[in-house]
């Protein structure tokens, strides 16, 4: 296998544990955990693919901050109401594709399937995770997240985080 | 069914169900007011900034092209080829100097006209069109487009009244107001809400369901409905403006309206505040202005995001809301950045804005299966439609109705308008 983390090649199931964890809490409705996977400085972006194509920078979520992030899900607990759903991440293998600093790069293809009260679901979204991921103390975190979105004709709304 | 009869009242304060559903009403919605003599928002000349700049969008069921011609002229074409009715522009946008049907390679100028047809004189002498055959008469139609300050409105029909009459006095200053500098495009979003698209339409004249749909907006202090505002119709009750001033209440106001529980946090209690704080930009102190233009677009500035976005009904069923998030050409660094945090406020992910969807798709559901029964519309009374310096109100919804009623030729003797 190449070798393009140096370093990483041991660290290779951390970070499919850190992909399977991140997918697994948002369907949990488990955010504080999930936000437990971010680092203390980050960001989360959703970026309709029509816009990163074209060189624009507006997306449907634009969290340049933690604390951007931190007020996202608060609204979503106190605020915003939406389609009574659960939602199902399925996340392709992540792959290194580059460095830059201390974080490396990757990217992983997703899936999201949202089914609702009465048991019908559909296909909500397909994308492309984006992400520069760093080491702390306590294992591997998201430092930027853009999520890249394939479907970007969004189904009725996006509440919970892709 | 569709006829005079279906309204229960004059002042249209009771709208029956069926007319969210019924394929008859979407089909003659389509010819007497998309196709009819309305004006439809089609798109930004900052989108087709240089010559051969195109974009696809459409008007009501009609694709279009939005492109600058040779000369700097926007036109906007129907995007069908005159032969056998294919799309002939596929792409969302880029450039090009000519449209050239991918079936049999028909090739249209910007202008639409029909520049050239492929073996148009056969091969050796056999096959090809008839001589006769008039490449003058097999254009792209050519839809009449009229501006406000670079905002492109087109119609398909002949005989509608000059663009800025249709819009009147208070629409057309609110649009100069939005564009009054150049505008840079920050981006698009869209939604496909699986609703009738009149339902989308009256959600955006809908000044009562805002502070009580959108928690967000009462429980962080972005707008409440005991600030100063009101709504503002043209003189046919078609468009309407619904307009805010930032801080114009006061906390103890605020907690009588929506008690203690309502108001209990405000944007303070963000860890980023940004996210709502509202920078004036202008002399005038509005932060919530939301103009509705008959029958597809609304012209948004919630705080510091702008936008435009575009009714596109798909079908009785579904409707997709196209959404163009805007800057000026000349915002400073960090107030395209406020601008793009403020973007979290609207659109399919908004935290202001993502429950129209859910209340609008369950409007829909459960009004499906009695096609006899009708919404009430009677907040600031019924009666008489026209303005308010209130905000509680839902009088716009009916000035609606009434165009809708006109233009589909269902107007009751005697009713409103």
């Amino acid at each position: 296998m190449k070798e393009v983390a140096p370093g990483w090649a041991s660290d290779r199931f951390a970070l499919y544990d850190l992909f399977a964890t991140y997918g697994a809490l948002i369907d949990a409705a488990e955010f504080d955990a999930w936000l437990a996977l971010f680092a203390a400085t980050c960001s989360y972006h959703i970026v309709p693919r029509e816009n990163y194509e074209r060189g624009l920078p507006a997306g449907l979520v634009y969290c340049d901050s933690r604390a951007m992030l931190e007020d996202r899900i608060r609204a979503l607990r106190e605020a915003n109401k939406y389609n009574i759903h659960t939602d199902r991440h399925l996340i392709g293998l992540p792959r290194f594709v580059g460095a830059e600093g201390d974080a490396r790069l990757v990217e992983a293809p997703f899936a999201v399937y949202q089914t609702d009260q009465e048991g019908e679901t559909r296909l909500f979204a397909t994308g492309l995770y984006r992400d520069s991921i760093v080491a702390e103390a306590d294992g591997l975190k998201f430092r930027d997240k853009l999520v890249l979105l394939d479907t970007f004709a969004v189904p009725s709304l996006l509440a919970t985080p892709l | 069914m569709l006829n005079a009869g279906i309204w229960p009242t004059l002042d249209y304060s009771r709208v029956p169900y069926h007319l969210y559903h019924d394929p008859e009403a979407y089909r003659r919605e389509q010819e007497h007011i998309f196709r009819g003599p309305t004006w439809n928002f089609l798109g930004l000349e900052a989108e087709v900034p240089n010559p051969g700049d195109f974009r696809t969008t459409c008007l009501g069921d009609t694709p279009i092209i939005v492109n600058r011609d040779a000369n700097g002229r926007v036109c906007a074409l129907v995007n069908r080829c005159a032969h056998r009715g294919a799309m002939v522009r596929r792409e969302m946008s880029g450039n090009a100097s000519e449209h050239t049907c991918i079936y049999h390679q028909w090739c249209y100028g910007l202008d639409g006209r029909l520049s050239s047809i492929p073996f148009r004189r056969g091969i050796r002498g056999k096959g090809g069109m008839d001589p006769s055959f008039d490449m003058a008469a097999h254009g792209l139609r050519q839809l009449r487009v009229a501006a406000v300050n670079g905002a492109v409105f087109g119609t398909l029909a002949d005989d509608v009244e000059p663009l800025e009459d249709y819009l009147g006095a208070p629409v057309l200053a609110q649009l100069r107001r939005l564009f009054e500098r150049p505008v840079t495009i920050l981006g698009y979003n869209r939604q496909r809400i699986r609703a009738n698209w009149k339902l989308y339409a009256e959600n955006t004249r809908d000044n009562y369901h805002a502070s009580l749909l959108h928690e967000f907006l009462v429980t962080f202090g972005l707008d409440r409905s005991t600030q100063v505002g009101g709504v503002k119709m043209d003189a046919r009750h078609r468009h309407n403006i619904t307009w805010a001033e930032a801080e114009s209440d006061t906390a103890e106001l605020a907690q009588e309206a929506y008690g203690a529980a309502g108001v209990r946090s405000n944007y303070l209690s963000l860890k980023e505040p940004e996210l709502v704080r509202f920078r004036r930009e202008r002399a005038d102190p509005l932060n919530i202005a939301i103009t509705s233009v008959f029958p597809s677009a609304v012209f948004v500035q919630i705080s510091n995001s702008l936008a435009v976005r575009q009714i596109r009904p798909r079908g009785v069923n579904e409707v997709e809301i196209f959404q163009t998030m805007l800057g000026y050409a000349d915002d400073p660094p960090d107030l395209t950045v406020h601008r793009l945090r403020q973007a979290n406020l609207v659109g399919p992910a908004g935290l202001v804005s993502m429950e129209d969807g859910e209340a609008i798709e369950i409007a829909h559901r459960a009004s499906k299966p009695d096609g006899g029964g009708t919404t009430v519309i009677e907040l600031g009374g019924a009666g008489v439609i026209s303005d308010r310096d209130y905000r509680v109100t839902d009088v716009p919804l009916r000035g609606f109705w009434s165009y809708y009623a006109e233009l589909l030729g269902i107007e009751p003797a005697g009713a409103l308008r």
